[in-house]
């Protein structure tokens, strides 16, 4: 019985209070990341945006989510039911479980501000990155419909082509900070920005990352246009609330990542350590999240073949010429 | 491969123009809690006038409903009594409906009426749950008797109808100076004048 409060047991409670609180923070960041991304758009096409429920607009996402809670699950009878109704949580369950091994700020002396500082975190990251393709593409799969099967296809063929160069574009800066730890990586960057010494990787990382998560002017599985809604026509209610959550989670992920990455993470700019290193940390987060949606209020979407010529004939040589010139400087050095 | 996918250029030119916008002075208008001054004269929903001594003005012959272009108005004539005299000219409405629904609110009728009886308000909010609820019939067109007699619609003052919007319960805050304003939650957006006369 008292085994609860041992010390090897007491690990594991901090971390399970880690994980409720970090899938708190992580929600409400969600939510707000939601009602940020409509009050910007809203402002880039001359709009106020939400406005209406609470001070500005500040309730709206407690209102969106009780709209969808009560919104009819519909599955449509050609789709298969157990597919159906896991994919979402496919998605939403890898989005999450990144979180696990990102780290928000300097780790002290007995405490990491992460679940767990993983040596590898790196390429738990990029795992996961590719099991998140699986939500979307049995999603679209099992709706048993159409215009979700094209989605879920583009859906599969723009992940493998674009999480190529995304790879390749990180390895850059594994080489330069020589180790695979998240942690590493960012102290490698105390007085230099990954960003300066790996600028072509940082770009090639912006643009894949964004076709990563099919966000706009890349999202050409959920293309309204042509395809309803893509892979996510069939679903509605809670289930369609999943994926739209998973989207945005992965949106903080992949801006997370380059903070880590390129932004030097919680390194502040100059000698600015009177603010603590989350603060600098979360300040690189939202801008990388204001450049997202700034990019979606921009640019139109890419026509599919031009999006598959630009990934593997322009991305992916670029990306492979990076390296090579990044692995050739440093062995020379 | 297209040149055109390497325009670095374009891409930030495209950018900045969103960027931009973001602080550009919105010109949306909240409209439940702040409301767009009105045009002089704008036709809105209608109302049946009276005299000064309460009769009233329509004396039941059916020019407006003969001009509507929509035929949106019924118009049954009676003979007045001695008794009972409604109005001062031998006849009066016994029914007069207008069917909001049809009506396309362009003054016509207010045109044709030879005694100013049937005048158009800059009353614009009437959508109801139902149709029928739209036919507006005398009890609603027809102003109080304490509503006072108002101008001529070619007397109005600098164009802005003072007086208008005393139909059924709904008193007018008007005031001319200022412009029309439509019910008693809304407020006149001063910065407004876009549009408007001087």
């Amino acid at each position: 019985m008292n085994a609860w409060w041992t010390p090897a047991a007491t690990v594991w409670w901090v971390v399970v209070v880690k994980c409720a609180v970090l899938l708190f923070v992580v929600i409400t960041t969600f939510a707000y990341a939601m009602l940020f991304e409509r009050k910007v758009i809203g402002w880039m096409q001359l709009r106020p945006g939400p406005n209406r429920v609470g001070p500005w607009g500040l309730l709206q996402p407690a209102v969106d989510a009780v709209k969808l809670m009560l919104k009819e699950d519909l599955t449509p009878s050609t789709a298969d039911p157990l597919i159906y109704r896991l994919a979402p949580f496919i998605s939403l369950v890898t989005a999450f479980a990144a979180y696990a091994v990102i780290p928000f700020s300097e780790p002290a002396p007995g405490n990491v501000w992460a679940i767990g500082d993983v040596n590898a975190g790196i390429l738990f990251l990029l795992a996961l990155t590719s099991i998140g393709v699986y939500g979307v593409s049995l999603g679209g799969w099992a709706s048993g419909s159409k215009y979700p099967l094209l989605g879920s296809v583009r859906s599969t063929a723009q992940m493998i082509s674009y999480e190529l160069s995304m790879s390749l574009s990180l390895i850059g800066v594994l080489i330069l900070a020589g180790t695979t730890s998240l942690v590493g990586i960012v102290n490698a960057q105390a007085k230099l920005w990954f960003f300066i010494p790996q600028f072509i990787g940082f770009v090639i990382y912006l643009i894949t990352a964004v076709a990563e998560t099919n966000r706009a002017p890349f999202d050409l599985v959920e293309a309204d246009a042509e395809l309803v809604g893509g892979f996510n026509t069939e679903y509605s209610g809670l289930r369609f609330g999943l994926f739209f959550i998973a989207e945005y989670i992965n949106m903080l992920t992949v801006s997370c990542i380059a903070t880590l990455l390129f932004l030097g993470g919680w390194n502040p700019i100059g000698q600015l350590t009177v603010i603590p290193g989350i603060v600098w940390f979360l300040l690189k987060v939202a801008f990388f999240m204001f450049f997202y949606i700034w990019l979606r209020a921009t640019f139109p979407r890419l026509r599919y073949d031009r999006l598959m010529a630009f990934g593997w004939k322009v991305l992916l040589p670029v990306a492979t010429a990076n390296l090579i010139g990044t692995a050739v400087v440093v062995a020379v050095r | 491969m297209n040149k055109r996918l390497f325009n670095v250029g374009a891409i930030i030119a495209g950018l900045s123009v969103t960027f931009k916008h973001m602080f550009i002075r919105k010109p949306t208008i909240q409209y439940p809690s702040v409301k767009k001054k009105h045009a002089p004269r704008f036709h809105g929903l209608h109302e049946l006038r009276r005299y000064a001594d309460g009769k009233e003005r329509c004396i039941g012959c059916e020019l407006c409903s003969s001009v509507c272009p929509a035929n949106a108005i019924t118009v049954i004539g009676a003979e007045n009594s001695p008794e009972d005299r409604r109005s001062p000219g031998e006849r009066y409405a016994a029914r007069y409906e207008i069917d909001e629904l049809r009506c396309i609110f362009c003054g016509m009728c207010e045109e044709a009426c030879p005694t100013d009886a049937i005048v158009l308000t800059p009353r614009f909010e009437m959508s109801e749950l139902r149709r029928g609820s739209l036919i507006y019939d005398k009890d609603r067109l027809l102003v109080p008797r304490d509503a006072g007699v108002g101008a001529a619609p070619d007397d109005r003052p600098n164009g802005i109808p003072s007086d208008l919007g005393m139909v059924a319960d709904v008193k007018s805050t008007v005031d001319p100076a200022r412009g029309y304003d439509a019910t008693w939650r809304g407020q006149i957006l001063k910065t407004q004048t876009k549009g408007l006369a001087p």
